[in-house]
């Protein structure tokens, strides 16, 4: 089979719709199928990566962990756009630590994040094959 | 070209799903082939078979169904998303117990895997939604 670039295009908020629960499930999914898998962060979707998520008093399931876990599934190409994060008053350092263990470095643990600009997000989105957006 | 079409907003509610139907009629109707249409999120609600809208409006889920029928189109509704919708067939219904099915002709519910093989084996991927 021949191998696509897969992006996952996260926009909405972690919690408030099940967008962000359910696209997690199709990326947990897309994962065995041996595609090279980016996933992107922008608009109010960079809320799903932010640290400390506390959504007991609305009766959610706190899922954000499963993002830290994308590394073990090989998934490691996570892109937030720097503007989404501005505009909303965030910067990288309220994202969580999503990691990789790289392989062809001895097992060092590197960041999964790369900030983008909307500018370079552009660029990348016209460089896949297939586009999923949530 | 083959494509396959994502639908991820319920009938009615969005336009997402009449807009798929348009765009799938109109490629068959060019000579393009539908691989497949994958049902997801609420959109998965365009395959229930319990759906009564009043006589003037479009049947949304017939025309899926009819599409389906008249050109032997693949439609999957995914299990996980139909699971926390209430969407059941037959076999789905008696696993988990429950006292009805309600999918409508033509769809069939099956996980997420048909997906993404679906973007592998097509030319193009169409998401319609939000």
């Amino acid at each position: 089979m021949a191998v696509k670039k897969f992006m996952y295009v996260n926009r909405k908020a972690p919690y408030g719709t099940v967008y962000a629960l359910e696209s997690l499930e199709v990326v947990l999914i897309a994962a065995a199928f041996e595609q090279e898998v980016t996933l992107a962060f922008l608009d109010d979707g960079v809320y799903q990566i932010v640290r400390n998520q506390n959504p007991k008093l609305l009766g959610m399931k706190n899922f954000s962990s499963t993002y830290k876990a994308l590394g073990d599934y090989d998934i490691k190409q996570l892109y937030v756009e720097r503007e989404s994060l501005i505009e909303r008053g965030l910067t990288e350092d309220d994202l969580m630590d999503i990691t990789y263990e790289d392989e062809g470095d001895d097992w060092a643990e590197k960041s999964s994040l790369t900030i983008v600009s909307r500018a370079e997000m552009a660029a990348l989105m016209a460089a896949q094959d297939v586009m999923f957006s949530f | 070209m083959k494509y396959t079409l994502m639908v991820n907003e319920g009938p009615y509610q969005h336009q997402s799903s009449d807009t798929a139907y348009h765009f799938a009629k109109a490629a068959l109707a060019k000579g393009h082939e539908i691989f497949r249409v994958f049902f997801y999120h609420d959109g998965v609600n365009n395959g229930s078979r319990l759906s009564v809208p009043p006589k003037d409006d479009r049947l949304v889920q017939k025309q899926w169904s009819d599409l389906a029928q008249q050109h032997g189109i693949d439609m999957v509704i995914c299990i996980a998303a139909a699971q926390r919708r209430g969407l059941m067939d037959t076999a789905e219904a008696k696993r988990q117990g429950l006292d009805a099915h309600n999918i409508a002709p033509g769809f069939r519910i099956s996980g997420l895997g048909q997906l993404i093989e679906g973007s592998i084996e097509s030319d193009r991927t169409i998401v319609f939604g939000d």
